[in-house]
């Protein structure tokens, strides 16, 4: 089977895994940043993914933006995306506030317990929102369709057999987006002080505290920017992903593939885990049938779990 | 608990099942009769999920993959080989027991978070392979010539009692766990697993144990739901909501309590079912929302869940009685006694690296039978090092450990405690939620698999250091000083022929160190074998036969310790050139 791969499908293929790689690995990123600093699992991050989308969604349709946008939409999905980084780091900050923050040590739990309740608490968010999406929105799939969902930029014929690759724009629009808000996270983390803070915070909580850094307000702060960063990579996929209010879990596992193979506490590594994991997904589809797909995403996450359960990017010790 | 009454709690059991059945055989609504049908199947599933979770702590996503398997396996075996329900659900349960077993042995390499997400994703990957595979929606064959021999009733209560029989059997095995050594093991493996191992506990074994007890029993429930709903499809069988459902109901009624799961399962069963009946139609999704809520609120309210918050307002009404005992010691007659010849562990070029770093470096060390051997040395010295390798924490880089005439070359640390070698913690290593007779009889469960003898011999050992009148306290209410008895005693139930005690002293008076003292002379007397770090050196000049001095991972002096206190190296060590 695998002899009957031509290189162009190959390399096709490879193209569109790292675009759609890229995306994964900002939401990825978003959900590493959670879990790193918080050591929250965070169930409803798909929820908020489909948020995102609907966001998009609402905007785009709202303001007539779709068909006849200029430049194909760019701008439009540009303005979107812009747009969901204050408003969902808001409804993070919110959530944070009103709800995460009253669960686990306030409650005198130990550690375990703690994680433990607070992973419920996101499972009931996650039933809140999905449901209150399907309330809100129905259960019809929709897609944002702007001209460049079906447009794609040919890289010209080349080698011995005129290979031709072709690139959908939304997706190379998608991953430019997300390349971008990765390096912004960076920046932020290793060049500023709200960084350091985010990082000590995430390194040892009561060390941090010592050193007068208010170790709530800045898991709050870094649940708003996950959350705000899901729905960027959630404003992005929309342009050529369709979705339902259900779409959530078609992402949570590879979210927390791509989190696990980076190394859990690695935000930058995550971005890596995202990206080799829409590479892993895409080059499957060459071999397997369509609803081995996902299963192929499972076994690379149990074997890297059980191979190199630090991922290939973290650090984890524990003292005897 | 380990300590209940369990007269009491079969008496309630048998009272809560009758009063069930009683309900049962007056509903006549073919809807509420479905109800009284998944709420029991949901039980189970949740005391499934318990058994694994609940006491072990180790969290699973993934209880679906045993249900899912054993809905399908009943279905297919009744479709494709005609066999009976009847037989098909005990052999669900044995298949999710395997399933169990299988994934147990792949998984239990993994901890926390790592394991949960593992769990999370088996039974996710199960539903696409069946989607492949083809069995999107399978239906059981209607038989109509013998239909109580295939379990098809026409009266839909059969199925409320069969679901009742199986939750009441997964209770029963719910309560002979919590009262054995298997669910203390688990328990205490949940609480701190490397204090677990050094008593004595195998717990790799105790997790494979529970993972095939919580697989058999979400196996032979996944059976039966699929013999009351008539169709399985991979989304309702292996999905999300499933293993949620699991997780949610034992959350919400109480984790690592019996009652919790069905408590949980009978009020948030029929509150999403009424929901969904009621409102669905105008509002889809309403009840989804409710019902997260509904998990939500009690979280933040009660976050151990119902059974516990009623358990600790109840506590409060009535606070334990204080110990009257005070601490008192059998005397025992002080025997002087000499060390023998006999090495009983014999250490020949041990070595350990972590990366770079050397922590250990070609140690030779014999300890002889009935000797007190200190090991002292400045701070990183490798001390702790050299008992987390001697115990079996760590193993070796390099060397050998020959004790009593066994090696220990790749033992875990419970089979390194069951051979006779106990150990003491450098900080305090209790079962915070446990009482100090639970985390005491653990380590005496290494010499006897009797539960009666076990507390005989917890209750003996807690009396001789000094602890009586303090048993049903929880660990977590004690002094340093009592946690640091507490471990004594943990570690002298396993009966060990050699003890290794971490820094005993650290953090005690002056006056609670006298008292340590008389009680290591008076285990020594009693035949024991011990080995002491200590900083403290007036306290070990006293009491040790011999010292041996480490620095930076090798050992620098020994012998006995008026020598080794006037050794240069050894002032150089620890007070640096100009001292020495």
């Amino acid at each position: 089977m695998i002899g009957s791969i031509s290189l162009e499908m190959l390399l096709q293929t490879i193209a569109a895994g790292v675009l759609i790689g890229c995306t994964y690995g900002l939401m990825c990123v978003a959900l590493g940043l959670i879990f790193g600093v918080m050591r929250l699992i965070n169930f409803a991050q798909g929820d908020f993914l489909m948020l995102g989308m609907y966001f998009a969604f609402s905007i785009v349709t709202v303001l007539g933006l779709g068909q006849g946008g200029l430049f194909g939409g760019v701008p439009a999905i540009l303005l979107c995306a812009f747009l969901a980084i204050p408003v969902f780091f808001l409804l993070g900050w919110f959530i944070h506030g009103t709800l995460l923050r009253h669960v686990g040590q306030e409650q005198g739990l130990s550690d375990l317990e703690a994680h433990q309740a607070q992973l419920i608490v996101t499972l009931g968010l996650s039933l809140v929102l999905t449901n209150g999406g399907l309330m809100l929105f129905g259960s019809t799939p929709v897609s944002i369709n702007l001209p460049l969902s079906s447009q794609a930029w040919i890289i010209a014929p080349f080698g011995p057999q005129d290979i031709a690759v072709f690139l959908n724009k939304a997706q190379v629009l998608a991953a430019a987006v997300t390349v971008v808000i990765t390096a912004g996270l960076y920046f932020l983390l290793n060049r500023t002080k709200l960084g350091r803070q985010l990082r000590a915070a995430a390194d040892n909580p009561i060390a941090a505290l010592y050193m007068g850094i208010d170790v709530t307000r800045s898991y709050r702060t870094t649940f708003g920017l996950g959350i705000a960063l899901t729905a960027v990579a959630g404003v992005m996929v929309a342009t050529y992903y369709p979705f339902q209010p259900y779409v959530g879990l078609d992402f949570v596992i590879i979210m927390y593939a791509g989190v696990v193979l980076g190394g859990m506490g690695s935000v930058m590594g995550s971005f890596w885990g995202g990206l080799i994991i829409g590479l892993v997904q895409q080059l499957s589809s060459l071999v397997l049938p369509l609803q081995l797909q996902a299963t192929t995403v499972f076994v690379v996450f149990l074997a890297i779990l059980l191979i190199r359960p630090r991922g290939l990017f973290g650090r984890a010790v524990e003292r005897a | 608990m380990f300590l209940e009454d369990a007269r009491r709690q079969y008496l309630v059991l048998a009272g809560f099942a009758a009063t069930y059945l009683v309900v049962i055989a007056l509903t006549y609504n073919s809807y509420y009769q479905l109800m009284l049908t998944l709420v029991p199947i949901w039980a189970v599933m949740g005391l499934s999920w318990n058994v694994l979770s609940g006491y072990s702590g180790l969290v699973s996503f993934g209880q679906a993959v045993f249900f899912g398997l054993g809905a399908y396996t009943v279905t297919l075996l009744f479709k494709e080989a005609g066999i009976t329900p009847w037989i098909g659900i005990p052999i669900a349960a044995v298949v999710g027991s395997l399933a169990g077993i299988t994934i147990g042995l792949i998984t239990f390499r993994l901890t926390g978070h790592y394991f949960a997400l593992a769990m999370l994703a088996y039974p996710l990957a199960m539903l696409h392979v069946f989607q492949w595979a083809g069995l999107q929606e399978v239906s059981l064959p209607f038989e109509r010539q013998n239909p109580l021999a295939y379990m098809q009733f026409a009266d839909q209560r059969w199925y409320a009692v069969i679901a009742l029989v199986l939750m009441i059997l997964a209770m029963l095995v719910s309560i002979a766990i919590e009262r054995s050594r298997f669910g203390l093991s688990l328990l205490s493996i949940k609480q701190n697993e490397l204090a677990a191992e050094a008593a004595g506990i195998n717990s790799v074994a105790w997790k494979l144990r529970a993972i095939a007890v919580s697989g058999g029993m979400a196996g032979g429930i996944g059976g039966l739901y699929a013999v009351v709903l008539l169709v399985v499809t991979p989304d309702t069988v292996f999905g999300l909501h499933a293993s949620a459902q699991a997780l949610v109901v034992t959350m919400f009624g109480g984790v690592g309590t019996v009652w919790g799961p069905v408590i949980g399962a009978a009020v948030l069963i029929p509150l999403a079912e009424t929901l969904h009946a009621e409102l669905a139609s105008k509002l889809p999704g309403i009840q989804g929302v409710v019902y997260g809520i509904a998990i939500i609120l009690v979280i933040v309210k009660m976050p151990h869940g119902i059974v516990w918050a009623v358990r600790d307002r109840w506590r409060k009404a009535a606070p334990a009685a204080a110990p009257v005992t005070s601490p008192s010691r059998p005397a025992t007659p002080a025997v002087a006694h000499a060390p023998s010849d006999e090495i009983i562990l014999r250490i020949k070029g041990l070595s350990r690296s972590f990366g770079g770093v050397k922590a250990l470096n070609d140690i030779d060390i014999d300890v002889r039978r009935g000797e007190i051997l200190g090991i002292i040395g400045p701070n990183g010295a490798g001390k702790t090092t050299l008992f987390n390798v001697l115990n079996g924490m760590f193993p070796p880089t390099a060397g050998t450990r020959i004790f009593a005439e066994r090696d220990l070359a790749r033992l875990r640390p419970s089979g390194v405690c069951a051979l006779g070698i106990g150990r003491t913690f450098q900080v305090v290593r209790p079962f915070p939620r446990m009482t100090l007779l639970e985390n005491v009889v653990i380590g005496a469960f290494v010499r006897t698999p009797n539960r009666a003898e076990a507390l005989a011999i917890a209750r003996d050992m807690i009396g001789r250091v000094g602890l009586g009148g303090f048993e049903q306290r929880a660990a977590g209410e004690l002094t340093n000083y009592q946690l640091r008895l507490m471990e004594l005693a943990r570690a002298l139930s396993g009966k060990p022929s050699l003890l290794l005690l971490d820094e005993p002293f650290a953090g005690l008076a002056s006056t609670e160190i006298e008292k340590f003292l008389d009680l290591i002379r008076e285990i020594r007397a009693s035949g024991t074998t011990i080995v002491i770090i200590e900083h403290t050196m007036q306290a070990m000049v006293k009491l040790v036969d011999r010292f041996v001095v480490l620095d930076h991972g090798v050992v620098i002096a020994q012998g006995n310790p008026q020598d080794v206190i006037k050794d240069r190296t050894v002032i150089k060590a620890y007070l640096g050139e100009n001292w020495a």
